[in-house]
């Protein structure tokens, strides 16, 4: 451990925009996106892939970027929350779904549930109760008690219908992916 | 009052946090240095030796401190922040562990390095040489005292206290009717989805520290660091960037890592960050809830309470640098909304050998709570009487008010509730429940093999805690309005709330109003975030601070129209004549004419300058006694706490087999004075009751007899998901204004969480028909109390 670590370069597509990052094999995704790639709005709360506030979608699809490495990623499409307004700068259905629910307090956890949620509203659109419980079943909140990120997800299903074609993860650069 | 209170206005921070454009602390600091901490891995042990040769040689090590490294302020133990006559035998941390630890996670070694990953490799290679001691853990192992934490706390009794209102003992002798129950409560956490952080930066040529701490007090770190590391005062700026909840834990200051990094980051001149793992969290932050209780009550025939002894004992952990808050409150908070004949409460705060103990949301009320309600609901039992009705004839009366409970409260000052209406509250509660209509449901459930039950607890929770806040309000020339308060945010939406007083008051749209909150460059005058206090403090004094603005722009409004004063409102940012709103000047004009100005700095500007005429030129420009702008500076100090009420009633059902409990159906409602914003007081509410339902069915805090936290990780303590928490929460709220303060409110914050352990008790022991005295109740928990009865039954 007392040699410099060997660093390798890893190419992602991160909200829209390539991206470059040299990183050493053990670096966690989470770590990657927020310290290398300065994308901060991804949140750790506690690197053991339980409480789903580190959720990115990975190739269109939600995973924990705590539990990930960020070389066994190597040529992947990321959406962050950064990546999530659309290119316009207006809010998605789902955040703004819990703007208007009242679904999020200290925010922390929110990046999480966003990220779960625009993938979890694509592969079930008009969510019964119970799939929008499911839905957010695996994120943890220490705020709000759950009850307005529920009510969240079925005003987001309303919203997307509202602004139906309109694609609910974005592949255009957004404001947050300069840096 | 006017358009904004009372609205269920959408938060204005949300956008921010929604796009991930928040500032959380490890979001700050790309170019810092970052400390990790050596945690002691034994409960209770001597330091015999540390070897950091190992550790230095790691690439990437920048430096490795111990305590041998601290210089003397820091060299000594961290401050008792609450001192209390009773607290005799009082011991708090040194910053980094001096020859002995006290529990498990204790910090030993600091290690600044490049990176995170490489400050844990050295982690790794430091050597700590370790003699163990015997640990003592738990209530029962602190009270017995054959081994003792500190060697110079003798029975391991850190404080006895003791209150009396009226001649308990007599009382209870005279009684037709005694009851004794021995009550228990587990240890939880407040555990924020984000730990604890902190940034340093030193300035070496302005001699400037800046800091940057995940708390609920900047003003407080504030003052603790300038101490600890010789600054002054005015050359230390605290900021609170965005917070990750705190619910209690990040009042707490200075922690070690507040006072260790901020020195590490000056020796260095570099910045340094320590950013908390969940792990730390668990096993180096802070715990609450454990107490045990023995209550011997003396009541009538018709279940009124003539006499109440409550002996407790707290476990206060290793250490305590928050005093005597929790169980003092405990103490105090237990009688609710009830006015026993005679009252009488003793407490042990013990030593053991874990995570110290400072307040958690409720900070010592839930267990009140669960104490009194089960005493009522064991009375009611035993008379064979409605336990509403019990309740009912034991309520303070809404004519009695205010009421002098006889005590001294958590601030030193009389425990008098301002106003309340109980009687009222638990109509409201009865009929939202429909608990009259119960044993019909209850009936119809078991005719198919289902088993339910009800129960209902109240609470009354003093909050908006003195000593004082402040509030600073500025109207920019812009006609944008700048606020400051000192304390904290952690989630609950003090900008939109303070930002609607702010708005209201002056006559602004919401939308130019930005609220600052924690940050000692904006506000140095504060006391912190806890006790449900932002809302009446911080609420209050930015609206005085408003009216005073308000004040100035009408005057300063006035001599440019030629008007009165007396004439003049402000709508929409526009001061104008009262009915002609199309004859005004802009707030933003105003606060131009406000400050006599040599030089234009725009357009606008030009109309306040030396030659631009107006004016009396006999008069001086800033007339005497007066200043220039648009500004108030206000401070709110009430002369004690208010106190909100509340009741709730849950329906549960309970699995015959499998012993799970489900919540059908859970109701609150609640009484927080006037409404700011009903849509925040709702999310308040919901997230407490989350928290209380996690106190009461899942969370604690698993030692083993060494000490070692069995569940320190989020896989193993478990946190409510959304499928442990009741679907809908009712909610019925009753306003009754507090007379002690100008907006009538009482807090909220907290509220929620209180009752959660005892309302769920007691509708599990209405389904199961056996007494629940101890909380958590997991499901084993649950089927060995089945497997207990029955045993004794049979």
């Amino acid at each position: 451990m007392n040699e410099a670590e060997q660093v390798h370069e890893v190419r992602l597509t991160v909200n829209g925009a390539a991206r470059t990052a040299s990183v050493p094999a053990r670096r966690l995704l989470s770590d990657c996106i927020r310290h290398d790639l300065h994308l901060t709005g991804t949140h750790v709360g506690c690197e053991h892939g339980v409480c789903g506030a580190c959720t990115v979608l990975l190739n269109g699809a939600p995973v924990r970027s705590c539990l990930l490495l960020a070389v066994s990623v190597d040529g992947a499409d990321i959406t962050t929350v950064e990546g999530l307004a659309g290119p316009d700068g207006r809010l998605s259905p789902v955040q703004q779904a819990f703007a208007e629910c009242h679904g999020l307090q200290c925010g922390f956890c929110t990046p999480g549930f966003l990220t779960t949620i625009t993938a979890g509203l694509q592969a079930a659109p008009e969510p019964t109760d119970e799939q929008a419980r499911e839905m957010v079943g695996g994120n943890l909140c220490r705020c709000t008690g759950y009850q307005n990120i529920v009510a969240a997800v079925h005003r987001a299903a309303e919203l997307r219908r509202e602004h139906e074609g309109a694609a609910a993860v974005p592949r255009r650069p957004g404001p947050g992916d300069v840096r | 009052m006017s358009s904004l209170f009372g609205a269920r206005v959408q938060r204005v921070e949300d956008d921010r946090l929604l796009r991930g454009s928040g500032a959380y602390l490890d979001d700050l600091g790309e170019d810092a240095l970052a400390a990790a901490f050596v945690r002691s891995p034994h409960a209770h042990a001597r330091i015999t030796g540390i070897d950091i040769s190992a550790a230095l040689a790691v690439d990437g090590v920048v430096a490795i401190y111990t305590y041998r490294d601290l210089p003397q302020r820091l060299a000594e133990p961290l401050p008792l922040l609450i001192p209390h006559p009773a607290l005799s035998h009082g011991r708090t941390p040194y910053p980094l562990a001096n020859g002995e630890v006290n529990h498990v996670g204790e910090a030993v070694a600091m290690i600044v390095a490049r990176d995170r990953y490489v400050a844990e490799d050295a982690e790794e290679l430091i050597d700590v040489s370790y003699e163990p001691l015997p640990a003592v853990v738990g209530i029962d192992s602190a009270r017995r005292a054959e081994h003792l934490v500190h060697a110079d706390v003798p029975g391991n009794l850190a404080a006895r206290a003791a209150q009396e209102h009226g001649d308990t003992t007599a009382a209870i002798a005279a009684a037709p009717h005694v009851l004794e129950l021995d009550l228990h409560i587990e240890r939880s956490a407040s555990t924020p989805l984000e730990g604890r952080g902190v940034l340093a930066r030193w300035d070496p040529q302005a001699r400037r520290l800046q800091l940057w701490t995940s708390t609920q007090t900047s003003t407080g770190v504030r003052a603790a660091v300038a101490a600890k590391l010789g600054i002054d005062l005015a050359n230390v700026d605290v900021i609170t960037p965005d917070v990750g909840g705190g619910f209690g834990v990040k009042i707490v200051h200075p922690w070690p890592e507040e006072v260790l990094v901020p020195w590490a980051a000056r020796r260095l001149l570099r910045p340094v960050k320590f950013t908390e793992d969940r792990r730390e969290h668990f096993i180096a932050s802070a715990h609450e809830r454990a107490q045990e209780h023995h209550v011997t009550v003396g009541y009538d025939d018709d279940g009124r309470i003539l006499g109440l002894d409550v002996r407790f004992w707290h476990d206060n952990g290793a250490y305590v640098p928050y005093g005597l808050i929790v169980p003092i409150v405990t103490s105090t908070q237990l009688l609710g909304p009830y006015k026993p004949g005679a009252y009488k409460v003793e407490f042990d705060s013990l030593y053991t050998n874990t995570v110290l103990v400072t307040p958690y949301r409720g900070a010592g009320r839930p267990h009140g709570c669960f104490v009194m309600e089960r005493t009522i609901d064991a009375i009611a039992a035993e008379r064979g009487l409605d336990r509403t009705l019990v309740r009912e004839r034991n309520f303070i009366q809404p004519e009695e008010m205010p009421y002098d409970q006889g005590l001294i409260f958590q601030d030193g000052r009389p425990l008098i509730y301002d106003s309340g209406d109980y009687p009222a509250l638990l109509a409201k509660l009865k009929d939202l429940i429909g608990w009259d209509q119960f044993p019909a449901v209850r009936q119809a459930a078991a005719r198919e093999g289902r088993r339910l039950g009800i129960g209902l607890a109240c609470y009354v929770e003093g909050t908006g805690v003195g000593p004082y806040e402040g509030g600073h309000v500025i109207v920019e020339t812009s006609g944008k309005v700048k606020v400051a308060t000192g304390l904290t945010s952690q989630g609950q939406g003090h900008q939109t709330v303070l930002a609607q007083l702010v708005a209201d008051e002056l006559g602004v749209p919401i939308t130019d109003v930005e609220v600052v909150t924690g940050d000692t460059r904006r506000f140095g005058y504060a006391v912190g975030t806890f006790a449900s206090r932002t809302a009446v403090m911080s609420g209050s004094a930015v609206t005085l601070a408003a009216r005073k603005a308000r004040e100035k722009a009408l005057r300063v409004a006035a001599g440019a129209l030629e008007v009165s004063a007396d004439d003049l409102v402000i709508t929409d940012g526009l001061v104008h004549v009262k009915g002609d709103p199309d004859s005004g000047i802009g707030i933003g004009t105003v606060a131009v004419l406000s400050n006599p100005l040599r030089y234009a700095f725009d357009e606008a500007a030009k109309a306040a300058t030396q030659f631009a005429g107006g004016g009396d030129m006999n008069r001086p420009p800033v007339a005497e006694g007066d200043e220039p702008g648009i500004e108030g500076r206000a401070f709110f100090s009430p002369v004690r706490s208010t106190f909100a009420a509340g009741m709730h009633a849950a329906i549960v059902e309970t699995d015959p087999d499998t012993a799970e409990v489900t919540i059908l159906r859970y109701c609150v409602v609640h009484d927080c004075g006037r409404l700011i914003n009903p849509q925040i007081v709702e999310g308040q509410i919901h997230g407490g009751v989350a928290q209380g339902v996690g106190g009461a069915l899942y969370e604690r805090m698993a030692y083993d007899e060494t000490g070692q936290l069995l569940n320190a990780s989020f896989m193993d303590f478990l946190m409510p998901y959304v499928s442990e928490v009741p679907r809908r929460i009712e909610i019925d709220h009753l306003e009754t204004p507090s007379p002690l303060n100008p907006l009538g409110i009482k807090g909220a914050g907290e509220a929620g969480v209180i009752p959660g352990a005892a309302v769920l008790a007691a509708a599990i022991e209405d389904a199961e028909d056996i007494p629940v005295r101890s909380m958590p109740l997991s499901p084993s928990d649950l089927f060995e109390l089945r497997r207990v009865s029955h045993e004794e039954t049979a």
